[in-house]
């Protein structure tokens, strides 16, 4: 058991650093690899675009994607595990939409445009961040109603549904009072983005999402004891209610953020937990949340490499993860008798 | 006897908005260490919701629970997940935890605050599988386990918990009659051999009489008779749990049957 443990969380961080070097490397524009590493390096280059294009695009852009898929697959597992739903995840459940819609309505109370944040000033993207925190909030606070109202599983999946369409319409009428601009850069952001983190805002989005990775990495106990449902966590001590706010905030703070920077990325929250289920072959969340973390980044920036080396310019993240995460899910769906953590 | 867990005028039932429906009414029950004491009536008299209460998953409508002397709700959470451990009928999708990981839950109580198992812990846990006797599955998957064995591994988690009270509903339900047996064997002696108060409902009217040292019987008329099993076998308390009038009890069985004859 320890053993497939450290097989796989090598296996894991290896293809962690070789999908690294190879964001560096491949990229819309050819350059060298000696180059790439000299600029890496600070040896400079005599070439300022490459220089700017390897330090200020693709570097933020692995940091971006890096923290994105590991926050996106933290959560997943977060949900998945409160809500005793293994079909569960951000955008399923409409987080990323109501963090949208909340990016939206910020965007539009400023008089600014819709999704984008770059170039901004720190007070805007504040705010940005703050709208995509209380509307994936808002999302999960409704969940949390149904799910004490609903017992069934599936429903809470349809209602998560339901409340992401509702999100989206919301947003598209938002847009409809919005500039032609404006339109155009949310549909943009609606595409998933890992290259919308600048280097001055990347400091707050690293700190933002290492400490709610961090908090996730202290539940671990808890979480193991929800394994059981309700009851039996109370029975071992669990503060079920707290524990389950404390779960929610953390999840809403990873979605929020990466949402809010990157677009509503789908599926890497709903499949990652499960490959890293697979891989391991446990529930146990002491190993799960190292494993969903490194396996979360290593998917992300295996979306990126492929989105950036589209023949015609860059590829939407979110045109990549279903192509991964579809057969991933009917496989899941498809095996569930075989599949040991479903019994 | 020492008396571990008390009520007093105790009253269960369900609030569904303002409208309250009290079952059990004015409960003056003990569990003593060292017994077992089976918990038999009806279905919807109320075994479930005075389980509930008694494990502080609901609040009773009045009266206190008290154990070793002191009100429950006076007991903090951490401190009552050492003193009561549990074992339910709620199915839960713990398959992919070894027999190990699951009985290893049972030690959070007393474990810090990442969980981490000591030594000891570990001793405990591997201790509590082998008292069910299910050792040799201890490194399986609980997906693989059969119900019966399912059954024991959730019964040794609730041991690994170390608590002087396990009350479990329903522990035999899903169970062919040769696990349902072992089952209730089992618990008959870690109530004796371990001094435990072990509290169970159970349908399985004939098991209960023979292995339960004591009852609590609800009857159709919701009063709750409690007293040693020999005791209650002597009065005519056991024709008084059903409403159907033409299956009663018949003692040379210890069992339920038809009576064709009114």
């Amino acid at each position: 058991m320890r053993h497939r443990y450290g097989i796989m969380l090598t296996t894991l961080l290896v293809a962690l650093v070789l999908l690294v070097v190879a964001c560096m490397l491949f990229g819309s524009v050819d350059i060298p690899a000696a180059r790439v590493l000299d600029i890496v390096l600070g040896r400079g280059s005599d070439n300022r675009a490459w220089e700017i294009i390897v330090l200020n695009s693709r570097l933020p852009m692995i940091v971006t994607a890096t923290l994105a898929g590991a926050a996106l697959a933290v959560s997943g597992l977060l949900l998945q595990t409160t809500f005793n739903n293994p079909l569960a995840g951000p955008s399923i459940l409409g987080v990323s939409t109501g963090a949208g819609l909340g990016v939206a309505i910020i965007m539009l109370a400023m008089g600014g445009t819709i999704g984008s944040v770059f170039g901004q000033t720190v007070g805007s993207y504040v705010a940005t961040l703050l709208g995509a925190l209380l509307g994936a909030g808002a999302v999960l606070a409704i969940l949390i109603v149904f799910s004490s109202i609903v017992r069934s599983s599936t429903m809470l999946l349809i209602i998560g549904v339901l409340v992401s369409y509702l999100a989206s319409s919301v947003i598209s009428l938002l847009n409809s009072v919005a500039s032609e601009e404006g339109v155009h850069n949310y549909v943009a952001w609606g595409f998933g983005n890992f290259s919308g983190v600048g280097l001055d805002q990347l400091p707050v989005y690293v700190v933002l999402i290492l400490l709610s990775l961090a908090g996730a990495w202290l539940m671990v106990k808890p979480l193991n004891a929800l394994l059981l449902g309700t009851r039996y966590a109370q029975n071992l001590g669990v503060n079920t209610h707290r524990v389950r706010w404390q779960l929610l905030l953390i999840t809403g703070v990873l979605t929020a953020v990466v949402t809010a920077f990157c677009g509503p990325i789908g599926f890497l929250g709903l499949v990652v937990p499960h490959i890293a289920r697979l891989m391991l072959a446990t529930s146990n969340h002491s190993r799960l949340i190292p494993v969903t973390i490194i396996a979360g980044a290593d998917v992300a920036l295996l979306c990126t490499l492929l989105s950036v080396n589209g023949r015609h310019g860059v590829i939407p993240i979110n045109a990549i993860t279903p192509i991964i995460g579809v057969p991933i899910i009917l496989y899941i769906i498809l095996n569930r008798r075989k599949i040991h953590y479903f019994n | 006897m020492t008396a571990i867990l008390t009520t007093h005028n105790l009253t269960v039932g369900y609030t569904q908005g303002k409208r309250v429906t009290p079952l059990l009414s004015d409960l003056n029950l003990t569990m003593h260490q060292g017994r077992l004491i089976a918990l038999l009536g009806q279905n919807g008299a109320g075994k479930s919701t005075l389980l509930r209460a008694l494990t502080c998953a609901a609040q009773p409508l009045s009266g206190t629970i008290e154990i070793q002397g002191r009100n429950i709700n006076e007991i903090s959470q951490r401190e009552r997940s050492r003193l009561i451990g549990l074992v339910s009928t709620d199915r839960i999708a713990v398959g992919g935890l070894t027999v190990s990981e699951l009985v290893a839950l049972g030690r959070q109580p007393h474990t810090g605050f990442l969980g981490r198992l000591s030594e000891e812990d570990h001793e405990i846990v591997a201790q509590s599988i082998a008292d069910v006797g299910i050792s040799h599955k201890a490194g399986s998957y609980v997906a693989d386990l059969s119900d019966g064995e399912r059954q024991k591994a959730m019964i040794a988690r609730a041991l690994a918990q170390q608590t002087p009270i396990i009350i479990l509903d329903e522990p035999t339900a899903f169970l062919d009659v040769a696990s349902r047996i072992e089952a209730m064997q089992l618990l008959h002696s870690l109530a004796h051999d371990r001094d435990k108060a072990v509290l169970l409902s159970s349908h399985d009217v004939s098991q209960s009489l023979l292995l339960a040292d004591d009852l609590w019987l609800i009857t159709r008329d919701r009063q709750v008779i409690q007293g040693p099993t020999a005791d209650i076998l002597q009065t005519d308390a056991m024709d008084r749990l059903f409403t159907t009038p033409r299956v009663t009890f018949n003692p040379t069985i210890l069992d339920y049957q038809w009576r064709p004859d009114i």
